[in-house]
């Protein structure tokens, strides 16, 4: 019980991740590899504001403007600077690296004497028996917020553009708009969201460690892919929820595979493996080819 | 009015390979003309495009629109007045959308793309009249993948949606030239309908001569970044296919080959 109620737990937090990687990834056709220094930078700001006795709702926001601060300046370099891809997200995951550093003081804060969104006293005033489950219905309230919102987002005018500048890129400049400004747009909204999960990630372990966002954009694609791939068949399942479904889907399968005996030194081999074996077979390996009539 | 004045265009400039192709090129259009542009490949005619749209720089020369200077505006804010339809129907959609989403999204050009909702359902009637219009049946699939659409039928979208919002230019490159010969006919019976609608000033680059000499009230033979043929008013209706092909010929021969 205690197993699955982690599973979920996790799975809801790197859920928002996901639904992140999936603007990036899925829509603009984008390796952002700055994910890996804008979840802790998530986590640093929070570290620093809780530690500062600020109200820890407080850091939802903040962190994720950090976060889009993170993805604009990709965008920048990307879009104005015309770096590649790949190398303007490498660029920002380098130099922000020692940004979070700076921010959380130390390579290791540990936040178990404050309040947290997980534990303070409005929390502490419930009985002890739903207690337990508090922080799988806060998570599942976030979860579910940011998705509807995201929903949302994208039937709106600027979501639509935000679409078409992933799959064609002229269409958006016969349609007056600059894409590279919607690029720019989207690996914000991108970087929000992951700052914000590394943000409740750090409240929910109530520490943070300079390393927690190594292998963050693989995990979070894996989450995607594994939620695109295998629901692809439930075609009224929209794409965020089958994101969601798949982060949670991916955990439960790390954590079998770990409470079988896989030794944990391992555990990133087989999870390599794994990905490799379902992008071959959901043929995802290729780059996004413009389907020509 | 749309005027080039002494553009200079060089390919690969500063190497060995340097190619001039426009040398103090000029041209004007008046407002309201459509002007067929033919020419073998290589002659210029998608580069003049290109130039028109700011898709490529030009390394000097002055593009006016209506006496306004736009040599130095970008690609983008040119396209606000103009439309642009390309030789490949997966340039004009998106593919990923459906028909409801790309028409929505086209609606909404020249007006700022916020948070409103895109599909506006009550539009959607109007959206299927437009597309009834086609005879492609194209009405009865408002909410089909484009991606999923035959390349003629995107086409035929791609002109729809560059001109349902008010614009005063089109630019057509070589439309019709990946469609088979039926559908090629109904998207350029559909081009000329719109544009005599419209009012629309139109530069159609195209290598069906019996298209050149149909439609338009101008036309224009392009060779080596030049203007070899300048035809309006009272010559270009007498014009015959035969008589294209003839010079047509003749400037190929010209070159050796």
């Amino acid at each position: 019980m205690n197993l699955l109620l982690s599973v979920l737990e996790q799975g809801l937090i790197y859920a928002i991740l996901a639904l992140g990687v999936y603007i990036t990834f899925k829509i603009l056709d984008f390796p952002d590899m700055s994910v890996d220094s804008s979840f802790p930078l998530g986590a640093a700001v929070t570290a620093l504001m809780i530690q500062s006795g600020m109200p820890p709702l407080l850091t939802l926001p903040v962190s994720m403007l950090a976060g889009a601060c993170a993805g604009a300046l990709t965008g920048v370099i990307h879009v104005r600077f015309h770096v590649r891809d790949l190398l303007s997200g490498i660029i920002v995951m380098t130099g922000l690296y020692s940004v979070n550093l700076h921010i959380a003081g130390r390579a290791n804060v540990q936040l178990f004497s404050y309040d947290t969104i997980f534990k303070n006293p409005m929390i502490s005033a419930l009985p002890f028996e739903v207690q337990t489950y508090a922080p799988v219905v806060i998570l599942a309230a976030a979860t579910l917020i940011v998705k509807l919102i995201m929903d949302a987002y994208l039937a709106t005018r600027s979501g639509f553009l935000l679409r078409a500048t992933g799959d064609n890129p002229t269409l958006v400049a016969t349609l007056a708009k600059d894409a590279g400004s919607v690029k720019i747009l989207g690996l914000s909204i991108a970087n929000a969201l992951v700052a914000l999960s590394g943000c409740i990630m750090c409240q929910y372990q109530r520490y943070f460690d300079i390393s927690m966002g190594t292998g963050t954009l693989v995990l979070a694609v894996a989450s995607v892919i594994v939620g695109t791939q295998l629901l692809r068949g439930m075609r009224f399942l929209r794409a965020t929820t089958a994101v969601v479904l798949g982060s949670i889907l991916y955990k439960g399968c790390v954590a079998l595979a770990l409470s079988l005996g896989l030794s944990p030194f391992d555990l990133k081999l087989v999870t390599a493996a794994l990905l490799l074996i379902i992008i071959i077979a959901g043929g995802h390996g290729r780059k996004k080819v413009r389907r020509h009539a | 009015m749309l005027e080039l004045k002494n553009i200079v265009k060089i390919y690969q400039g500063g190497t060995v390979n340097e190619t001039c192709l426009f040398n103090e090129f000029c041209l004007t259009i008046p407002d309201q003309q459509f002007v067929c542009v033919v020419g073998s490949n290589g002659s210029g005619k998608t580069s003049l495009l290109n130039i028109i749209c700011g898709s490529i720089p030009v390394d000097d020369g002055a593009i006016m629109i209506g006496g306004e200077n736009i040599t130095s505006m970008p690609e983008h804010k040119r396209l606000r007045r103009i439309g642009r339809v390309y030789q490949d129907p997966a340039r004009g959609t998106c593919p990923s959308m459906t028909i409801l989403e790309n028409m929505s999204m086209a609606d909404n050009k020249g007006k700022p793309f916020n948070l409103l909702p895109c599909v506006n359902r009550r539009k959607a009637e109007e959206y299927r009249a437009q597309l009834a219009q086609l005879g492609l049946g194209l009405e009865d699939k408002m909410g089909v993948m484009v991606g999923n659409l035959s390349g003629g039928q995107r086409q035929a979208m791609a002109l729809l949606m560059s001109t349902m919002t008010p614009i005063e230019f089109l630019i057509l490159d070589e439309h019709t030239a990946a469609l088979d010969p039926k559908t090629a006919e109904i998207i350029m019976q559909l081009t000329g309908r719109i544009v005599a609608e419209k009012k629309l000033t139109t530069i159609m680059v195209t290598h069906n001569l019996r298209y050149a000499v149909e439609y338009g009230d101008r036309l224009l033979m392009m060779h080596q970044g030049r203007i070899e043929m300048d035809l309006a008013g009272q010559e270009r209706r007498g014009l015959r296919v035969e008589h294209l092909l003839d010079r047509f010929n003749a400037i190929s021969i010209e070159c050796g080959n």
